[in-house]
């Protein structure tokens, strides 16, 4: 476990649960898992949920083609206009949805996200790609399983299983959208 | 974004970027199988049409099916509806149905303000006598933006009606949010007496503008106003002002043509123009239905708004 | 009738005297006057005196449109603005286009009593534009009507003016056109400029207003008759009435409270909401230079007097979208607090301006007899005590005109009418109807 650590700009108090090179291991990981569960990862679509869900299928994309040599198309799909909390908070903007040209008919679809919560993103996911198409299978990877389902959904690959309490927040920080790696667990303080 | 659309004058750069960010994304939906989003689920949306205009009555309810709203279509057209105390008795008649979002059109400018007085739920204007129609201006400015890229800089031309058009009053805030060069071109007795005090060029002579232009957006002009003196004869003006093969020619090679419909073939512009490829006029309609997705979505898809704040 | 000793109020913004009323008249003025047995005595001190108030251009709208107002109605509120006397314009139904409507008129005001109504006769008939109404009879009727408009519509076939203009020399009467040319307003919504483009509302282009005054002074000027403008709206038509009066010619003209200090933006944003048709009205609101070239006009003379335009209207016929809304507003109830925000408490104007152009001049052009008298022994006892230190917020639910279309809602406006004295009978006291 790395070193706590507390943030300055914020009253609250923050720990890194996962360093850069936890990260590409944890995803190095995920991806010889998927090879191994799929055979090969014939077949298989990377479906990234916006914002670093895209980024982490594409570095699970790299790992794959890496390791055995097999593209495995990779994409976004933006779950916004199916979510269950829309009228929680203002009108959101829409992230990007972008499918592999073949798309994702007969597909073993994997979806990637940095956190597993509730479940409900995920809810929203499966209904987003059942009005794209039908795959032949869905499956679910991700960084960082934090616990607290309401949904029965699980991951089928997980980078991290994280206990946390229900106040506490996770963040994920990848280097392409954060500038450096990190998993952050951050408490919130009374104030 | 604030709480409605009744002017394109009340969207800021950022609201109005966000709306043709998201018909971007929605574009995408029309082209799937299956063209329709849960996202306003068990939200009503009531198209309040106090004047014919069937395609944008579709083109409206199109986007609020497309999003599962459900649509109810209140035509007042024929009946004995036509003056105010209706107005307000079908605003009462609308508020206790739970209308979330009301699009209207009416013949009488500044019918939709009225109504955002008397309803709770979010007011669409979808053209309001010779005054606003701000989805209008949003579908031309995202049509522009597919085939010429970000609109900063970009010279446009509208040609025709200006003083009874309300696309033409849309298009000229909108652009200029934007950052548009919008210039208007028309016969001076079809100007507003005060458009020197609007964010635009104006200018009596076509023939100089056109090659200067990205845009060229023509104005239906209607026969009628000949008899009202605003000029001589359709002659004349197609002469004058309509947009014809040989000026179609002076136009830069990467110039494009839009005419917001119904089309006067022959009076502002020539059948050969308005089918050529340069012509944007069917992308229009599709465009219609992506950006007013958007307007409800970003409108209903979330938490109500409180009075128009952000 | 009971005798009125008014203590201490300031004569027309002079010094304070005492006034002993007995009988109509004014009887005895100056400093420590006892009251005489029987007499009430009324504390006016900190209150200015002016003579009745007399509107030459009030809508009253009975007959035809009782739902609006009624002549009971409509003179309570004049009372209570501290009018004595109100012109009734001719546009109700039926107009006011004989001598039966025109003595209908004027009995029901003497049947209400609150102040004396004095009816405008049409001058054409059914304000049609078309044939000279029966001009002599209205004159020789009961109601000795000297005043003929057909306000809402403007006289516009010059011949007709030039006649009515003639005719009415044989009794002394005046024609108050509706200066509007009707071919460049029609459709017309509210003043042509920046705003109305912007809105995309038809515009009433203050030539319209303009080129009718100008021909109509000529008109005058040629006859050697008598016009009066109704209701001047633009800066325009102030240089044309001030170049006919250079000329020694017979015009008069008023001017609203509304045009006084309200201004064409507030169709676009106002707290009412835009497009609210309670700023519809016509003629319509015009600029702020306007607004600046009317006060001006008023303060030198070239505008003769304040005139309420007074026109009320069902709250159905405002609550409508702009152009399907009725044109007016209803001004007897705040005329005198607006001409003071306006004129008075710019510096424009001292109360004895306010004397001279609210009652002295519209009494004259009228030839209203008995009113527009200065304050003094042996005149008419026609009386307006103003508390012009009071603030009050125009709540329109307060008004006693049966209508609600004011355009000052929610505004603090200053003066307070306390008192008004009809012929030495108290109509209002302590503010409210006696």
């Amino acid at each position: 476990m790395s070193d706590a650590r507390t943030r300055p700009t914020t009253a609250n108090v923050s720990r890194a649960v996962l360093e850069g090179p936890d990260i590409q291991r944890a995803l190095t990981r995920i991806a010889h898992e998927i090879l191994e569960r799929t055979k090969g990862a014939q077949d298989v679509v990377l479906l990234g949920i916006p914002t670093r869900g895209v980024t982490l299928a594409r570095r699970i994309g790299e790992r794959v083609a890496r390791f055995e040599g097999v593209t495995v198309p990779s994409g976004s799909i933006d779950i916004t206009m199916y979510r269950d909390d829309l009228r929680l908070r203002p009108a959101r903007p829409l992230g990007r949805t972008e499918l592999p040209a073949d798309g994702i008919d007969g597909k073993i679809v994997v979806l990637v996200d940095d956190v597993l919560f509730s479940g409900r993103t995920v809810r929203a996911a499966l209904d987003a790609l059942g009005d794209i198409g039908r795959p032949r299978a869905v499956q679910l990877a991700t960084l960082v399983d934090r616990g607290h389902r309401e949904l029965p959904i699980r991951a089928d690959y997980v980078g991290k299983n994280l206990p946390t309490a229900m106040s506490e927040k996770v963040k994920v920080y990848l280097s392409e959208t954060d500038g450096r790696d990190a998993v952050v667990l951050i408490k919130e303080e009374d104030r | 974004m604030k709480r409605h659309l009744i002017s394109a004058g009340d969207l800021s750069r950022d609201d109005a970027l966000l709306i043709l960010d998201t018909a971007e994304e929605l574009a995408q939906v029309s082209q799937r199988s299956i063209k329709k989003l849960p996202t306003l689920r068990g939200r009503t949306v009531v198209n309040l049409f106090f004047e014919d205009s069937t395609r944008t009555r579709i083109s409206f309810e199109a986007a609020a099916k497309r999003l599962s709203a459900d649509v109810i279509n209140f035509s007042a057209k024929g009946s004995s509806v036509s003056k105010g105390e209706s107005l307000k008795d079908t605003a009462l008649t609308l508020q206790a149905m739970g209308a979330d979002a009301v699009v209207i059109r009416h013949s009488a400018s500044g019918a939709p303000h009225r109504l955002a007085e008397w309803v709770d739920g979010s007011i669409v204007n979808a053209g309001d006598g010779t005054h606003e129609h701000p989805t209008q201006a949003l579908l031309d400015a995202f049509s522009m933006r597919r085939r010429l890229g970000p609109l900063d800089g970009r010279r446009v031309t509208i040609v025709g009606d200006v003083l009874h058009s309300r696309v033409a009053r849309s298009n000229v805030l909108l652009l200029a949010t934007l950052g548009a060069q919008v210039t208007l071109v028309a016969p001076p007795t079809l100007l507003p007496v005060s458009v020197g005090s609007w964010p635009c060029e104006i200018s009596y002579d076509l023939d100089g503008v056109l090659p200067k232009s990205d845009v060229v957006m023509m104005l239906r002009v209607q026969r009628e106003r000949m008899n009202a003196a605003f000029f001589p004869s359709a002659r004349e003006y197609s002469r004058r002002y309509g947009l014809d093969r040989d000026r179609l020619g002076r136009m830069p090679d990467h110039a494009v043509v839009m005419h917001p419909g119904p089309m006067n073939r022959g009076m502002e512009i020539a059948a050969e123009v308005a089918d050529s490829p340069r012509s944007t006029i069917v992308e229009q309609v599709t465009n219609g239905v992506t950006i007013r997705m958007a307007v409800l979505y970003l409108l209903l898809g979330g938490a109500e708004l409180e009075g128009g704040a952000q | 009738m009971t005798a009125y000793l008014v203590k201490g109020a300031s004569i027309v913004g002079g010094e304070p005297a005492d006034l002993l009323i007995r009988d109509g008249l004014i009887v005895e003025t100056g400093a420590g006057l006892t009251a005489p047995a029987g007499a009430e005595t009324l504390d006016a001190e900190g209150l200015v005196a002016l003579p009745g108030l007399v509107d030459l251009h009030t809508h009253l709208r009975e007959p035809g449109r009782e739902d609006a107002e009624t002549v009971e109605t409509g003179t309570r509120a004049a009372a209570l603005g501290g009018f004595t006397a109100v012109h009734a314009m001719a546009n109700t139904s039926p107009v006011a286009d004989t001598a039966g409507v025109v003595e209908q008129v004027w009995r029901l005001g003497q049947e209400a009593g609150h102040c004396d109504v004095r009816p405008v006769g049409a001058v054409t008939v059914g304000l049609a534009g078309e044939r000279l109404a029966e001009l002599g009879a209205m004159a020789d009727s009961a109601a000795r009507v000297r005043v003929f408009s057909d306000d809402g519509k403007c006289v516009s076939d010059a011949v007709l003016m030039r006649r009515a203009l003639e005719y009415v020399k044989a009794f002394d009467g005046v024609i108050a056109q509706h200066a509007q040319e009707p071919r460049l307003t029609e459709d017309a919504q509210m003043n042509e400029g920046a705003v109305s483009g912007r809105l995309g509302l038809t515009g009433w282009p203050a030539v319209a207003e303009e080129a009718i005054i100008a021909r109509d002074c000529l008109l005058a000027a040629h006859v050697g008759s008598r016009l009066h403008v109704c209701h001047v709206s633009t800066a325009g038509s102030v240089e044309i009435i001030r170049w006919a009066k250079s000329k020694g010619w017979d015009v008069t003209a008023e001017v609203t409270p509304h045009h006084l200090l309200l201004t064409d933006d507030l169709v676009e944003a106002s707290p009412a909401g835009a497009y609210n048709p309670i700023y519809k009205v016509n003629p319509p609101l015009r600029t702020r230079e306007d607004v600046e070239a009317l006060r001006a006009a008023l303060a030198d003379g070239t505008i003769d007097c304040v005139a309420t335009d007074h026109a009320p209207h069902p709250v159905e016929d405002k609550e409508a979208e702009w152009g399907a809304a009725a044109m007016g507003m209803i001004g007897l109830e705040t005329a005198l607090p607006v001409v003071q925000l306006a004129m008075v408490e710019t510096g424009l104007l001292d109360w004895a301006g306010v004397a001279q152009r609210m009652s002295i001049a519209p009494a004259h052009i009228g030839r209203v007899a008995g009113h527009g008298m200065p304050i003094e022994v042996g005149a008419t006892a026609n009386l307006t005590l103003l508390d012009p230190s009071a603030r009050t917020g125009v709540d329109p639910g307060a008004f006693a005109s049966k209508s609600r279309n004011t355009p000052y809602t929610g505004l603090t406006l200053p003066g307070k009418v306390v008192a008004t004295f009809l012929r030495g009978r108290p109509t209002v006291l302590e503010g409210k109807l006696a």
